[in-house]
């Protein structure tokens, strides 16, 4: 195995049976996983299940009562100040401080972070530049809309061009155009650097992660990779509509085809062994029989309901 | 790092009109005394017939000056180091530091170097008035000195117990009252226990160990007070908010 290689598995964020009780109920009990450097982690999970909790304790905001977080091989508890320098962190409150401008922020953000004093000027500008501030960069940022101050807290989660950025629904609060910005934004970090960050919305996950995780009453529920998801939300199903269904057992007889369901509308819900893919010969043989074919799907259960499934 | 914290302290408390204003009223107050002082100076000393009466200017003028300032900043220093902590935990911006690779105390020391060195521009403006009677008499510099080193611990000691104050709630008007109180307390314990001078309850007073100053004596005894008075408060302050990362 090459350097190269080894750089490209390094692991950055290491959470090992991370637990954390309030008054007796554990309110995020014995999470563990592992994240590598170019992935992006989407954090899933109802209201109330410990995202915000375990983001919390990941960035040393919460010590943790068991368990250890290490990140790119250092430990939050032992050497919070070198583990912390490599993180940067949007809270779901973003902590702005709003009596100054958008510049002055970031620069002090990058000072505490300790950018060297040489290329804070730089970093400043590129994190406004990438986060789409720069034409307000001399604005106050009271004075900055909802979805202009979420930006300011990406901006000051970046700036340090840390390994690990966290952000804690990042997307509230924006504009369709701006979700999108944002949505890009972290696919790029998510290339050099490793990203975790949670969410309501569901598509978004699909779009912007490679891998997944569904905490439940602060359970690790569902830790896999984003195909495995959608692999799981396929499940060897199709769906077709015709005008002149035929009847159960002529459907049946086609290659592959293991059950046959009618649902409303005339649509039909084909299950298929995976080994088998039937499209094809339903295509033809509803040409040679005249079944009038206008529409064949594969049927994906919706993101809701496997979320629903697995949260209950 | 610490520096860096008490930078961006200093920069908001002159972000707001606030700092500016109490700057200016301040100023306005101590200049005031200061003329009252100088012009009576002549008054009262041309009445005084006996040597033993008659008092230098700097110890005449120095005298109002500097007890008007310790009294005002009684006030003062609970409505600027009301905000230290408190507002950031109202609008939640502690995480902000808590994420950034600084430890605690960096944060707490941090923020009482940038409450003192707003204050200390207030001392130094004092002693800079003060100097300037200079020009036409021969000012007692030894006098100054000591009384500019007193109000400075005993601003920066006001400060410690603000921000210790200041991170016990999220409402600054709180933090303000409830610092004020323990402060006063403090000052005048001293008169509850007037009769008996070796209580150990009227030693705490941080006027007793103010007063020396106010007559040119730097003892080392009232310097060791002082710090220790701080010290304490900055790490019941740092130990205040170590448990909001232990407890959540």
């Amino acid at each position: 195995m090459g350097v190269f290689e080894y750089v490209m598995t390094t692991i950055t964020v290491e959470a090992n049976n991370l637990t954390r009780i309030y008054g007796g109920r554990e309110a995020v009990s014995d999470v563990s996983f592992e994240l590598k450097k170019g992935e992006v982690l989407g954090f899933l999970g109802p209201n109330g299940a410990g995202k915000s909790t375990t983001m919390k304790m990941l960035t040393g905001n919460l010590a943790p009562s068991k368990g250890s977080v290490k990140i790119c091989g250092i430990d939050m508890i032992e050497t919070p100040r070198e583990a912390k320098a490599l993180i940067g962190y949007l809270p779901e409150m973003r902590p702005l401080y709003k009596e100054f401008t958008v510049e002055e922020f970031l620069t002090i953000a990058a000072r505490l972070h300790r950018v060297s004093p040489k290329s804070i000027g730089k970093a400043v500008k590129n994190a406004m530049e990438r986060c789409g501030l720069s034409h307000m960069s001399k604005r106050l940022i009271e004075n900055l809309s909802n979805g202009y101050q979420q930006r300011v807290g990406i901006a000051q989660a970046i700036i340090h061009s840390p390994m690990v950025v966290i952000l804690d629904e990042p997307t509230v609060g924006l504009d369709p155009a701006q979700i999108i910005d944002i949505r890009d934004l972290i696919k790029e970090i998510g290339m050099d650097h490793s990203v975790i960050f949670s969410t309501h919305i569901l598509p978004e996950v699909e779009m912007v992660c490679n891998h997944v995780q569904i905490i439940s009453q602060g359970k690790l529920v569902y830790n896999s990779s984003i195909e495995d998801l959608k692999h799981y939300r396929q499940g060897n199903k199709l769906i077709v509509g015709m005008l002149r269904p035929p009847s159960k057992d002529e459907l049946l007889k086609v290659d592959g085809i293991t059950d046959v369901e009618m649902i409303q509308n005339g649509l039909i819900r084909l299950k298929y062994t995976p080994e088998k893919m039937p499209s094809e010969d339903i295509v033809r043989i509803s040409v040679e029989k005249g079944w009038g074919l206008y529409q064949i799907n594969p049927d994906q259960t919706s993101l809701e309901d496997v979320f629903v499934q697995l949260t209950q | 790092m610490i520096l860096n914290i008490a930078r961006k302290e200093l920069k908001s408390l002159f972000a707001s009109p606030m700092g500016w204003v109490i700057l200016a009223l301040l100023q306005f107050a101590f200049g005031t005394y200061y003329l009252n002082g100088v012009n009576q100076y002549f008054d009262v000393m041309s009445g005084a017939i006996r040597p033993a009466e008659r008092t230098g200017v700097t110890q005449f003028v120095g005298q109002s000056v500097f007890g008007l300032a310790s009294f005002i900043m009684l006030f003062a220093v609970p409505l600027l180091s009301m905000r230290l902590i408190s507002e950031e935990r109202r609008s939640q911006t502690l995480p902000f530091l808590f994420s950034a690779p600084l430890s605690i105390s960096e944060i707490v020391v941090g923020k009482f170097l940038g409450l003192v060195s707003f204050l200390s521009i207030l001392v130094v403006l004092i002693a800079a008035m003060l100097s300037t009677l200079d020009i036409w008499s021969d000012v007692d510099f030894g006098y100054i000195f000591s009384n500019v080193m007193g109000l400075w611990l005993l601003v920066a000691s006001f400060s410690a117990l603000g921000l210790y104050f200041s991170s016990l709630t999220a409402q600054p008007v709180i933090a303000a009252i409830f610092s004020f109180i323990a402060l006063f307390a403090l000052l005048i314990l001293d008169r509850f226990f007037a009769g008996d001078p070796s209580s150990v309850l009227s030693y705490i007073s941080l006027m007793r160990h103010f007063q020396p100053f106010g007559s040119g004596l730097i003892d080392t005894a009232d310097i060791a007070y002082f710090v220790l008075f701080i010290t304490t408060f900055l790490t019941l302050t740092i130990r205040r908010l170590d448990a909001d990362r232990l407890r959540g």
